[in-house]
């Protein structure tokens, strides 16, 4: 398909970057199959899909990351052989990796320079690079602070740190692999604007997301992939964010969740003033108030790293914290013996991790293993001074089967699932344990869209039940969806409760950018100060 | 995802890395000028082919049996043991001083008695590193590392500042009173009939050894502790959220560790040697991690792979006696054994993997793998 | 304690740190670089090997050192193939080839000269023998100074400065040179390097092959100048005191200038336990100041005196993320 470039280019220019037919498999798996994609010079072309469409593989054989099996690449017109990432930096292309790819104890000078050095010796390639930071800060608005040490930096300046890193290398093609995972919406606003610049000054952009706000909001072009394979590509000015869902997907998705009003009841989880620090000492959790009543859904909004998890952690027992917490009118241990996982389950609280991978689940274990996992105390698990086997595997068995979990083998290790039915295992041995107070993170994230539409079918039917449910999500489409209550924080505190509908999301967005109602008319300078804030970032802004 | 079937994983590797030792060795040998074909028959008449050679076999198995199930309790919490040399040579002075100073009216207690306190000295000298890990992150194999040198110095100190009698030269305790000394595989056979070699070591530690093996494959597979231990092992965050302490278990599987290491004592100690000397253990604690890698960490693995080393012990010592091939062959052939097995394990495996790969039949549909990129 | 048997305390700390500076430096490239190696003594006691046998088949002492630093580095090089490009376990690792080391040279010596794992002592130019640097003689009888110059400072081997000057050399290296950024980066978070086209692989083995030239020279030194010839086991540990002394000294090159002399002196004063008796009045027994460097150690690594940080990427094979 031609691009009719909206940014006037001649429809006769030789794209910037060409894909031809490429193909890759890891082991059994087609992760891309026969891709190809034009993006024309000075446009900002999107690439979206659902997690695990093979977006950011394609982007990592565009690097030289990953070799193809099979295709083709041509950069400007002339066939590029891009064996490594040498290559692709030499053919002008620099990557802005979605976990960024920075040495913590170095500078960002340090950082910059880092494979880019002009000779053996160091001083010269730093005296140089200072200059050109200099120079790079005028053209784009890309202010550093170039002795500071990675570490000591936001998220956000440590993106601007990756985007410089590959202005430096003198790209003219720049990928970002779902940069605003990690950024509040104003942030995101502002890296947006960067991006803009740069498009103007001839920079070609490929841009990895999977929100569709952002490929509506920025993008000339968009690709939409699903399972592997290149479903389409459309100039963003004629499509539809209904459109391009349904490319995605494959098929009409249900943005609501259908449910009932909530009648909520007594009050199941209360906490008062909890306070966590962590290990660096740092106050991780400022003094959170909030409740959550039996039938109803409390959901947390907030971005990535505001102390959501800490929360989570917290109440699951495997955190230390101060204050006041009470499950059903009791208080509750946050420190000592009698504050772990083990005792909180005692205490009629399940946990859905926000990470079934590292947390929820043992990868190495067979789906039975993890039936009994953090219940493998339960007396009914017992035989003896021996775990029951059979009694878990038979149990394990009915609870697969009564969460449609596929394939329903008992014995198959875990690692072996997809991301859906690994959390579906996670579920049913949660839910299925008749809690009072379930804590449920990121429940549909790495979950193919059919799986997603049962979680939240059985989030809701648990409140149904007269269960509270303290929900964590960084999706507001999310919170908005399954919440009745929506508490957003920010920087360790709770900065408001709003009701699903008469709040939306862009009041949520300045709440989670550190904006209340009653300072609204702050000036933008301030609110993008909160920002670098948001992002834990303790580094001056220049 | 799981490319291989299971017997490929649990036997085939192996096997494979062994063969490879196997035949690097057999070129060694040859490199020596010696017959790599006649060293094996040698190494089989005088391992297996008596009972005086099978009597060294068991004894030395018997020692690699406590180490290697040492070493492999501690891998299941993911934790490298290396310490398991000095945790031996403590064992060695429990047994010592249980036999020494408590007089037992009969051989059985004092084997319960110096089993105890062997085991105690042991789990003492692996508790250490084990805290400093749990506790103050330090990391284990460095820790028991030193302590495997602090032991020697220890050891050193105690037998020739305390230990030694009076007017004995050589650093070493007295004889243990005879009440202590064990029976051998001679005198426990002779009642069944069986005529076993006399002069050889092998006694009835071999038979708590195999009691250990059962009884750790209970522990580790059977029991909530075990499942405890290899959750651990396997994630860390994990067992944190399901409310597995890491501290405990890093302390309980060193313990264990320790313990089983110490225990190798009343087989050297107490039924060999009769007295505790300098440099008891022969290096038999590092030959558990040989045991345990090759044994896949599985108590089953490491009972065979135990006898596998005995064998190797005493047909090199055979080797040695025999020909001009010096008994330091055998620490060749072990480090070849932990390097197959252990370090080069990627190196079998990647090709095996490849080859099952275009051999399987495609996978369900509904068997969907962990998605690739994102 | 008279000022003569000082200097010559610090004459025995000097020779018997060597090594394990050595040994020290060669550990800190490789661990810099997130290769943990914990095989530096079997690298050394293969060197020490090759090269006694070497020189004291060629009767040069210079052939013997490049035999040594070849078979330190052959495995090195196998070291690099596990835990580089097989990804295996680094420690693992080091275990095998301590013992691939502990097992071969003795097989070997006993194939070659069939003296009991042994090789002949050596003699004249089959060995390092100390220089005696310009004036030491002169000035020797000058008080205080002469000595500290004739006996302390000059008179050691060739070696003995290789080493010294090794510290700033890998300070240098490490802190004012691309490779010394990079060689940093790549044990600290390899994918930064390789995203910024640099080889991860390339920059490990390049780190694990100097560690290899170092303990070459450290396992030379043993055999070739502080003692006459090769015997069984003849590191005796030193690789796992400089492994000790580089936790010691936070992985740095001048710290483990300190931490080596440090050790050093304790080696030293292992050997003249009446100078320790003079100076504290009481008699402390060999075994514990041989022990004294292993628990320092462990004092340090439980980070009650300073805490010492590894690498970050330390002892993790890079895999590409998926």
């Amino acid at each position: 398909m031609t691009a009719n470039d909206s940014r006037g280019q001649p429809e006769t220019a030789a794209p910037a970057i060409e894909l031809k037919g490429i193909s890759k498999a890891f082991g059994p798996v087609q992760a891309n199959k026969d891709i190809s994609i034009r993006v024309m010079p000075g446009t900002i072309h999107g690439i979206i899909g659902e997690n695990g469409a093979g977006k950011s593989t394609l982007m990592s054989i565009l690097y030289g990351f990953y070799k193809a099996d099979a295709g083709e690449i041509f950069i400007a017109g002339r066939k590029a052989n891009i064996t490594d990432s040498q290559a692709a930096i030499a053919a002008g292309i620099g990557m802005v990796f979605q976990h960024f790819k920075l040495v913590e104890n170095f500078t960002v000078l340090e950082n910059i320079i880092l494979g880019a050095e002009d000779g053996w010796k160091l001083r010269p390639s730093l005296n140089k690079a200072r200059k050109s930071l200099v120079e790079l800060a005028k053209d784009y608005g890309l202010n550093v602070e170039p002795d500071a040490l990675v570490q000591d930096i936001g998220v956000g300046m440590q993106q601007r740190v990756e985007i410089l890193k590959a202005l430096y290398r003198q790209a003219d093609i720049l990928i970002l692999d779902e940069p605003t995972g990690v950024l509040t919406p104003a942030e995101a606003d502002q890296l947006f604007r960067i991006l803009g610049r740069l498009r103007s000054e001839g920079k070609t952009i490929i841009l990895i997301t999977h929100k569709l706000r952002e490929i509506m909001e920025i993008t000339d072009t968009v690709s939409v992939m699903r399972r592997g394979e290149m479903t389409a590509t459309v100039q963003t000015a004629e499509t539809s964010p209904a459109e391009l869902a349904e490319l995605m997907v494959g098929r009409k998705v249900l943005l609501r969740v259908d449910k009932t009003p909530a009648t909520p009841g007594e009050v199941v989880l209360d906490v008062k003033n909890l306070k966590v620090v962590d290990d660096k000492g740092v106050e991780r959790l400022r003094g959170i108030n909030l409740n959550v009543r039996a039938g109803e859904v409390l959901g947390i909004a907030g971005v990535a790293g505001n102390g959501q998890s800490e929360l989570l952690e917290v109440l699951g027992g495997y955190q230390d914290g101060t204050g006041e917490v009470r499950v059903n009118g009791q208080l509750i241990d946050l420190t000592g013996k009698k504050s772990d996982g083990q005792s909180r389950r005692a205490r009629g609280i399940a946990h859905v991790p926000e990470d079934r991978q590292r947390e929820g689940l043992i990868m190495e274990y067979q789906a039975w293993e993890n039936t009994a996992f953090g219940y493998h105390r339960d007396p009914a698990y017992k035989s003896g001074i021996l775990m029951d086997n059979a009694a878990i595997r038979a149990d394990t068995a009915e609870k697969m089967e009564r969460f449609d979990v596929r394939p329903p083998n008992p014995r198959l290790e875990a690692k072996n699932f997809s991301g859906g039915n690994q959390q579906k295992l996670v579920l049913a041995r949660e839910i299925e344990r008749n809690p009072d107070l379930l804590l449920i993170g990121q429940p549909t994230r790495g979950v193919d869209i059919g799986a997603i539409e049962f979680i939240h079918q059985q989030i809701v039917a648990l409140r149904d039940q007269g269960k509270a449910i303290l929900l964590v999500s960084v999706e507001l489409e999310e919170i908005l969806a399954l919440s009745d209550r929506i508490a957003v924080m920010f920087d360790g505190k709770i900065m408001g409760e709003r009701l699903p509908d008469q709040t939306d999301e862009k009041e949520l967005g300045l709440l989670m950018a550190g904006i209340t109602d009653t300072d609204r008319d702050h000036s933008v300078e301030e609110v993008e100060a909160n920002l670098a804030h948001a992002g834990g970032d303790t580094s001056k802004e220049v | 995802m799981d490319v291989m079937p299971k017997w490929a994983e649990v036997i085939l590797v192996p096997l494979i890395s062994l063969l490879l030792a196997a035949a690097l060795s057999a070129l060694v040998i040859l490199a020596i000028g010696e017959d790599p074909v006649a060293a094996v028959k040698m190494m089989v008449t005088g391992a297996l082919g008596s009972t005086y050679g099978w009597g060294y076999t068991l004894y030395y198995a018997t020692n690699f049996m406590f180490t290697g199930l040492a070493v492999a309790i501690a891998f299941h919490a993911r934790l490298f043991n290396i310490g398991g040399e000095g945790q031996a040579m403590l064992g060695g002075l429990g047994v010592a001083l249980a036999c020494l100073y408590i007089p037992w009216p009969h051989w059985s207690l004092a084997l319960i008695g110096a089993a105890v306190m062997a085991g105690l000295f042991g789990a003492v000298w692996a508790a250490i590193p084990a805290w400093l890990q749990a506790k103050r992150g330090s990391h284990i194999v460095i820790t028991t590392i030193m302590f495997n040198f602090i032991a020697a110095a220890l050891l050193n100190y105690v037998l020739v500042n305390l230990l030694r009698p009076r007017g004995q030269m050589d650093p070493a305790t007295a004889r243990f009173p005879e009440a202590t000394n064990l029976p051998t595989l001679h005198e426990l056979l002779a009642p069944l009939g069986i005529e076993f070699s006399k002069s050889a070591p092998a006694n009835v530690s071999f038979l708590v050894a195999v009691a250990a093996c059962f009884v750790l494959w209970v522990l580790i597979w059977r029991t909530r502790l075990g499942y405890e231990i290899r959750a651990y092992g396997h994630s860390e965050s994990a067992a944190k959220y399901a409310g597995i302490s890491p501290v405990r278990i890093t302390m309980i599987a060193m313990i264990i560790s320790g313990a089983l290491a110490g225990m190798m004592a009343i087989n050297n100690v107490m039924g060999e040697a009769e007295r505790l000397v300098l440099n008891s253990t022969e290096g038999a604690g590092f030959i558990g991690i040989a045991v345990a890698l090759m044994g896949r960490s599985h108590p089953l693995g490491v009972f065979f792979s135990a006898i596998l080393f005995g064998f190797l012990y005493q047909g090199g010592a055979e080797l040695a006696l025999w020909t001009s091939i010096p008994r330091e062959l055998i620490v060749v052939i072990q480090a070849l054994v932990i390097l197959f097995t252990g370090a080069l394990d990627n190196m079998v495996r990647m090709p095996l993997e490849r080859f099952f790969l275009m051999v399987r039949t495609p996978p369900k549909p509904e068997r969907k793998p962990v998605e690739p990129a994102e | 304690m008279d000022y003569m048997t000082l200097i010559q305390l610090l004459d025995s700390t000097v020779r018997l740190a060597t090594p394990l500076l050595l040994a020290c430096l060669a550990g800190l490239f490789s661990e810099r670089a997130g290769i943990f190696d914990i095989g530096l003594e079997g690298k050394m006691l293969a060197a020490a090997f090759f090269s006694a046998a070497v020189a004291s088949l060629t009767g040069s002492v210079w052939i013997g050192l490049l035999a040594g630093i070849a078979a330190s580095m052959s495995l090195a090089a196998l070291h690099g193939v596990a835990s580089i490009t097989f990804r295996g376990n680094q420690l693992i690792s080091g275990v095998a080839i301590n013992f691939l080391a502990a097992g071969l040279t003795v097989l070997i010596a006993q194939d070659w000269f069939s003296q009991g794992g042994r090789t002949p002592s050596l003699m004249g130019g089959a060995r390092f023998e100390g220089i005696t640097l310009p004036g030491a003689d002169a000035i020797a009888d000058v008080p205080v100074i002469g000595p500290l110059y004739a006996e302390l400072i000059s008179g050691h081997s060739i070696l003995v400065y290789m080493a010294f000057a090794a510290v700033p050399l890998t300070w240098w290296l490490l802190y004012r040179t691309r490779f010394g950024l990079r060689l940093r980066a790549v044990g600290e978070n390899p994918a930064a390097v390789d995203t910024a086209g640099v080889s991860v692989v390339g920059l490990r083995y390049a780190a694990v092959a100097i560690c290899g030239v170092l303990c070459g020279i450290a396992g030379a030194y043993l055999s070739t100048a502080l003692q006459a010839g090769f015997v069984k086991d003849m590191s005796a540990g030193r690789g796992f005191i400089a492994l000790a002394a580089l936790i010691f000294a936070k992985w740095r090159p001048w710290y483990a200038l300190w931490a080596t002399l440090l050790f050093g002196l304790f080696g030293a004063l292992e050997t003249r336990p009446d100078v320790i008796e003079n100076v504290i009045g009481f008699k402390v027994q060999g075994q514990l100041l041989g022990a004294l460097p292993y628990l320092m150690t462990v004092v340090i690594l439980a980070g009650f005196v300073g805490k010492a940080i590894p690498p970050r990427a330390g002892g993790e094979p890079y895999v590409k993320e998926r």
